[in-house]
């Protein structure tokens, strides 16, 4: 006679696949560790000097529907002239795995310090802007974005 | 190769400002996200963009993985003469591709 209760062994067997299946599932829903925080990715790009808050704006949607694709310009104020102009404009987040989100190298013969770029966030955090002019000084600006769907921990 | 949209004016008078805008279409896949079968996807992104006009580099930008895919760029020129502009994207996987356009200024 075939038994009707649930034997020991096909008990253990379910048991057993259940702690196999915890262990394979992905870790995607985990926060992912970042690799490097945000001050020394920051200090990785303007060394030791002061950062002071001006000069930069930076644009970007407060309420950001899609953090996959999020429109992002910065413009600095400078003639772009030789003797004065923007040489580089690091762009920073607080909460994706990964600091840095863009650098950009200029020179006087871009005329204007504008660009613009679309970024991903994966949640909702602050987006800083660093210029670095030819003088050697660092201004920057900050924006804050609401996420409501994340970028890079979906599947 | 992959897909490219460069645009900026054919022709400008000197001493204008000329915005160029640049789109690659490339998936930039970030290395932080799990593919269909619960593993973390290779990262496969374009790492550097650089703009050069008759050889001179005016632009430059180094991409990491938090740009989107089909990274998508803008910035400016001032138009001085007329010559050929480049564009190279660089990236994982030896991904390298150029582009060039050309402008009249005058």
């Amino acid at each position: 006679m075939t038994a009707q209760r649930p034997d020991r062994r096909r008990v253990l067997a379910g048991a057993a696949g259940t702690v196999l299946a915890v262990a394979l599932r992905p870790a995607g829903a985990a926060p992912l560790p970042r690799t490097e925080t945000t001050e020394s990715a920051i200090r990785r790009f303007a060394g030791t000097s002061a950062i002071r808050p001006g000069r930069v704006t930076l644009d970007l949607p407060p309420l950001v529907e899609n953090g996959n694709t999020v429109p992002l310009s910065v413009s600095v104020e400078s003639p772009m002239i030789p003797a004065d102009h923007v040489r580089r404009i690091g762009v920073f987040n607080e909460r994706n795995p990964q600091p840095n989100v863009v650098t950009v190298h200029l020179g006087p013969e871009a005329g204007r310090a504008q660009v613009a770029t679309r970024i991903r966030l994966a949640d909702s955090q602050r987006i800083t802007a660093i210029a670095e002019m030819s003088d050697g000084t660092y201004w920057s600006a900050s924006a804050d974005a609401i996420v409501t769907l994340a970028a890079c921990l979906e599947g | 190769m992959a897909r490219t949209l460069i645009n900026l004016p054919k022709t400008a008078k000197p001493g204008e400002v000329v915005a160029i805008k640049t789109l690659l279409s490339h998936p930039m896949e970030t290395g932080f996200r799990p593919g269909p079968d619960g593993r973390i996807l290779a990262r496969n992104i374009v790492t550097e963009f650089v703009c050069r006009f008759e050889g001179d580099e005016i632009f430059r930008a180094e991409l990491f993985p938090a740009s989107s895919a089909n990274p998508y760029l803008t910035f400016t020129w001032v138009a001085t003469r007329s010559g050929g502009f480049t564009f190279t994207w660089r990236g994982d996987n030896g991904f390298e591709q150029t582009e060039t356009a050309a402008i009249a200024v005058g």
